[in-house]
């Protein structure tokens, strides 16, 4: 299991104000950021990911919009700076909200740039991106896979083309002349990554052999994991624990207090982040007809229930970090702990490549940002190297 | 009774009642809801003929169909299709974007047009919000606006089956298909709508929150010989919250046509 450090360089200054108003995202006015402070705040945070080159962890970062719980507006700006300050990590965005985006072949000439910054440590994510992304983009949520699946094939073929132009007319982008310089180090594209939670995801990801990630809830994420494992059988390959990636809250401290401290400080962020208007949660046409359905009769966190392994329901906004432990959302705990913590979740998931290590969530200081990076960095990542496919899945 | 035609392709579920003249009744973005009772009201002096849109209801949405002149080239098919002539156009809402555009391609198979609060045009300026937001509102803000009393709008979801909340869910995505950017309107529709060379008639809620009388007022400077008329106690959806009304009012205006 590979180690992969990201936070969302929060401004959580602001926190409080947009709790009191119902929303941290898409209609909270921006009055309420000091730009000096947010300056201070984006150096401190990268100060933070450059820890992570020097205490041999990889790197990812993603991007929102429009909110005070990430002030990441774009992965190749924040990866620009961070490949300039690291010369080890792999980089890793997860991801490129492609379907949000206007010009795909923009995306790949940025991808091709940053993996020949980089020396070729890119790690590319592609992503459909959060429900409440649709508002600030102002793009259309019916049909936004359909979107999501053109813009995909554009960039690979973009970035894997060496004898253009090549000429693109499809039902959504057009181009006459595509043919990016420079071009990527990795041939014939860096890795893809996609993130998901359901079903059809692991199936369309195994489909294409591209790594699949799914945030902060175990349950959701096996069968998913499942799904991947029998198409790839299906179309004669295994897909090893190195296609799958989870994203986790981690605190890890000197003593198992401090761990827990550290995630509960974390876990604010999962507590606060998916505070928002009620209209920007759905736009019609981003879920399922079937999850839209269940809104319908049984309101609208129908379709975001998470529950623990017995099936209880945990409400998010208020859970303890126990409870969020048992949702595999946390894993806290010493050095020791968090090992073996990890360790039983990859047998549960029948072998996971990819650590998310959610490590930085807002509140959590500069001081304990960095020992928390350092610690995982030195005594956990290490040991996590040595977990492959568990034996009980090895042995089927 | 509900039948399915098809046309150019595309399976349509279409109302069809009554007897006398043919009125094509458009409906608006929240659906066609044939058991209410505006069809029967309309059916008194008409043979309606009242399609669900392609992706409301149960009509198909065919994967290559996605824009509003997609709908407009469909329509006009379906009353040749039908063989009709001497059609009254009535549009709401939504509904009435689609009958503008049919209307500007042509109005040979039509002797009237009325517009019940029609979205499809854009008249302010660029910081201007011509038609509300209404995927930027929360439902009961949606509903204070397009309802002079809400009360008499409110679903109840809990009631209604599978099948039928999944025609909601649908006919939500459609609508957004239809109509996300530019947000509920065509930019190019208001310069065309000089060639609507029939009788026209729009009709207004006097409580309409989503559109305003004024943005109403500005359709019939465009629409040569056009007249606007309110309806009291409705608001967004007259039709719908006041059917009799409604009904009275386009019987009423059809009576003046040749």
């Amino acid at each position: 299991m590979r180690t992969w450090y990201f936070s969302e360089m929060a401004y959580h200054p602001a926190w409080k104000k947009g709790i009191e108003r119902g929303s941290l995202r898409v209609n909270f006015p921006n009055e309420a950021v000091d730009p000096v402070e947010a300056g201070k705040l984006l150096n401190r945070y990268l100060d933070e990911f450059r820890l992570c080159d020097e205490v041999g962890i990889d790197i990812m970062v993603n991007e929102h919009h429009s909110t005070a719980t990430c002030m990441t507006v774009s992965v190749p700006m924040a990866l620009a700076v961070i490949a300039r300050e690291t010369k080890r990590s792999r980089l890793l965005t997860l991801g490129n909200p492609i379907a949000n985006r206007p010009d795909p072949v923009r995306v790949a000439e940025e991808m091709a740039w940053l993996d020949c910054l980089s020396g070729g440590r890119l790690e590319m994510g592609l992503v459909k991106g959060a429900p409440y992304e649709i508002a600030p983009a102002n793009s259309n949520p019916a049909r936004l896979m359909r979107r999501y699946w053109e813009a995909h094939d554009l960039i690979l073929k973009a970035l894997s083309t060496h004898d253009g132009p090549f000429s693109w007319e499809g039902e959504y982008y057009h181009y006459r002349n595509v043919n990016i310089w420079p071009r990527p180090i990795q041939q014939p594209h860096p890795p893809v990554w996609m993130t998901g939670m359901s079903v059809e995801t692991g199936t369309l990801a195994a489909e294409r052999g591209h790594v699949v990630g799914t945030l902060l809830s175990g349950g959701l994420a096996k069968p998913m994991y499942e799904a991947y494992r029998k198409r790839a059988r299906e179309l004669g390959w295994e897909a090893g624990p190195d296609r799958f990636a989870y994203a986790a809250i981690i605190g890890v401290g000197h003593t198992r207090e401090e761990g827990l401290r550290r995630a509960d400080q974390i876990a604010d962020y999962v507590r606060t982040a998916p505070l928002v208007y009620e209209p920007f949660t759905n736009p019609p046409g981003y879920n399922s007809l079937g999850a839209n359905v269940a809104i319908l009769k049984n309101g609208p966190r129908a379709n975001r229930i998470v529950t623990d392994r017995n099936g209880d329901q945990i409400n998010h906004a208020t859970a303890t970090v126990q409870q969020f432990m048992d949702t595999e959302t946390v894993f806290a705990g010493t050095p020791d702990d968090v090992f073996n913590q990890l360790k039983a979740f990859n047998a549960r998931m029948g072998g996971v490549g990819h650590l998310l290590f959610f490590g930085q969530g807002g509140v959590l200081s500069h001081a304990d940002s960095m020992s928390n990076i350092s610690l995982f960095g030195k005594e956990v990542a290490p040991r996590l190297l040595e977990l492959g496919m568990p034996a009980s899945a090895a042995a089927e | 009774m509900s039948r399915t035609i098809t046309v150019a392709g595309v399976a349509l579920d279409v109302e069809d009642r009554g007897e006398g003249l043919p009125l094509l009744f458009l409906h608006p973005g929240e659906g066609l809801q044939p058991d209410r009772p505006w069809l029967d009201a309309l059916a008194r002096t008409h043979r309606v003929i009242a399609p669900n849109h392609p992706g409301f209801g149960p009509s198909a949405l065919p994967d290559w169909f996605g824009t509003v002149d997609d709908i407009a080239y469909l329509y006009l098919d379906l009353i040749r299709a039908l063989k009709l002539d001497h059609v009254l156009l009535v549009g709401a809402c939504f509904g009435g974007w689609i009958a503008a555009e049919m209307a500007v391609r042509t109005t040979d198979p039509f002797r009237g047009l009325v517009l019940s609060a029609p979205l499809g045009v854009k008249f302010g300026g660029i910081l201007d919000r011509d038609i509300v937001d209404m995927h930027g509102i929360d439902r009961a803000g949606f509903m204070q606006r397009a309802w002079a009393e809400p009360a008499k709008g409110e679903i109840d979801y809990g009631r209604l089956s599978d099948g039928e909340l999944a025609g909601v869910a649908r006919g939500r995505e459609s609508l957004a298909l239809f109509g996300w950017k530019p947000y509920m309107h065509n930019p190019r529709l208001r310069r065309w709508l000089h060639r609507i060379d029939i009788p026209t008639k729009l009709i207004w809620g006097d409580s309409d929150g989503i559109v305003s009388t004024a943005y109403g007022q500005n359709w019939c400077q465009e629409i040569p010989g056009a007249s606007l008329e309110t309806i009291a106690a409705a608001g967004h959806y007259p039709h719908w919250e006041q059917p009799d009304a409604f009904a009275a009012r386009v019987a009423a205006f059809a009576a003046t046509l040749s």
